[in-house]
């Protein structure tokens, strides 16, 4: 399903895709295009396959046995379901940030210097520069800057994330996947996650899953409606809060849905 | 429509839905008593109209307070948002209809001030406002029932409203050109026509904030036939 208003460029496409867990379907039959640049978000209610969905986008699902992807996901032109498709290859051109925060417990600097040092060899100056570009990114290297050596465990919950999502980027992949990334924080802390979403779409494609409705409806350009692991309306963000095509749309945003 | 999970929300909704309509039946009154008063060059009458005028405009301000307070509670979107939106521009126009009416009021004062009323043609706009002030009613009703078909005549209506004030319009002008005496009040009765052709303009917006609570179009500075095709 193309948005009514389609960009010139997709950095995904997802055609005809279908997944299992063993012999459940998880999806049936998604055809979506995640724009370049933008952000896309993904609604519905709990168990309507958002999040599997943004799991097929990165094959986070490879990790399990027993589920299995059907169809074609097209990243920049290149079906990643592909058996032959490099995994750690993928994981770093789309980069995933969890519900919760999950920093290793190593130091702030370690904590984004880890993945870096997997896929590039640099010198200490350039590892250096590296670190507080992607802290930098993460609107936390005015936060961290003075305690690079502590642990990142000793970082609050707000922090944290920035911290992942510093981590996510410092490997510079080209779509940032974003799983219910503030569901465990305050207001504060969400507030300055969703306008580092919108700083980060200068750079990156962005997919966000959401339980909550009005977060989407700030960060995002387009808008996934999603129920029963069906794809039910895609289209403009704007277009999705203020005039839904479908019914069950707009029962679900309006808080009707029973 | 279904209901939200949330009843407090429909109650929410229902009660400012309600409030309008309120008002909306004070200054649909309030236009009928001005017309009244006119008729009747009552100037009694007349002073009740300016009097409402407060009443008026302490709602629109309360309304606009309740609908602060339920976007701010519960981020309404789609229907929800369209309906609120369009509640907040109804209050607008429902208040600048008892600001005609109140024009009407003052103007029959300022008539009665300068004596011999009597002479002028002011039946004549008996036609008018009557259709005015049904044209007012039915936006009201279209409004209350989210009825598409009753705003569509209503946008039809109005050009029959806009018919009368033209022809009333010509006849002043004969009448001021046999007596010349009579331009002065003639010119008042003529801002008074306008304030009626007015009101039936704000009871046209009304029906078209309907189509747009329900349809989600706009449907403002739009053709007769386009919206009819729109909204199909």
């Amino acid at each position: 399903m193309p948005a009514s208003d389609t960009p010139i460029r997709n950095a995904i496409e997802i055609r005809n895709l279908d997944f299992f867990y063993g012999t459940f379907k998880g999806l049936k039959n998604i055809n979506l295009d995640i724009a370049e640049g933008k952000v896309t978000a993904f609604i519905g209610p709990s168990g309507c396959g958002k999040s599997t969905l943004l799991r097929t986008l990165n094959r986070m699902y490879s990790l399990y046995p027993g589920q299995r992807a059907e169809g074609q996901i097209n990243l920049h032109g290149q079906n990643i379901l592909d058996p032959k498709q490099d995994l750690n290859l993928l994981r770093a051109r789309v980069g995933m940030v969890f519900q919760k925060p999950t920093p290793f417990p190593m130091s702030i600097y370690d904590n984004i210097a880890f993945g870096v040092k997997l896929y590039e060899n640099l010198s200490r100056s350039e590892m250096d520069e590296r670190v507080e570009w992607a802290l930098t990114k993460g609107a936390i290297w005015n936060e961290v800057k003075d305690k690079l050596g502590q642990s990142g465990l000793s970082l609050s919950g707000g922090q944290q994330q920035r911290l992942c999502i510093a981590r996510t980027v410092a490997v510079k992949p080209s779509v940032i996947l974003l799983d219910e990334p503030t569901s465990a924080l305050d207001p504060i802390s969400t507030a300055k996650v969703e306008e580092l979403v919108n700083e980060l779409k200068n750079d990156y494609t962005v997919a966000i899953v959401t339980h909550n409705m009005q977060q989407a409806a700030r960060v995002s350009d387009y808008t996934a409606y999603m129920y029963l692991g069906e794809l039910i309306e895609f289209g403009k963000t704007d277009q999705i809060f203020m005039k839904p095509a479908r019914q069950e749309t707009e029962d679900y945003i309006t808080g009707r849905f029973g | 429509m279904e209901k939200h999970i949330s009843s407090q929300f429909d109650a929410d909704l229902t009660g400012v839905s309600s409030r309008v309509l309120e008002l909306g039946g004070l200054v649909e009154s309030q236009t009928r008593h001005a017309v009244y008063s006119l008729a009747q060059f009552s100037s009694e009458v007349a002073n009740q109209v300016i009097e409402t005028e407060r009443q008026v405009n302490t709602m629109e301000v309360e309304i606009d307070a309740e609908l602060a307070s339920i976007i701010a509670r519960r981020q309404p979107t789609a229907r929800d948002l369209r309906l609120l939106m369009a509640i907040s521009k109804i209050t607008g126009n429902l208040e600048r209809v008892g600001d005609e009416a109140d024009r009407i009021a003052r103007m029959v004062k300022q008539i009665l001030e300068q004596g011999n009323p009597r002479n002028l043609p002011s039946t004549e706009l008996r036609v008018a406002s009557d259709l005015a002030s049904a044209l007012l009613r039915k936006s009201l009703d279209a409004f209350a029932r989210l009825d598409v078909t009753t705003a569509l005549e209503i946008l039809k209506e109005d050009d029959l409203i806009d018919a009368e004030f033209n022809g009333f319009m010509r006849k002043l002008v004969t009448y001021m050109m046999e007596d010349p005496r009579t331009i002065s009040a003639s010119l008042d009765l003529l801002f008074v026509a306008k304030a009626i052709e007015r009101i039936g303009d704000h009871a046209k917006n009304i029906a078209e904030f309907v189509i747009y609570v329900v349809k989600g179009a706009d449907v403002r500075h739009t053709a007769l036939a386009d919206i009819e095709s729109a909204v199909k």
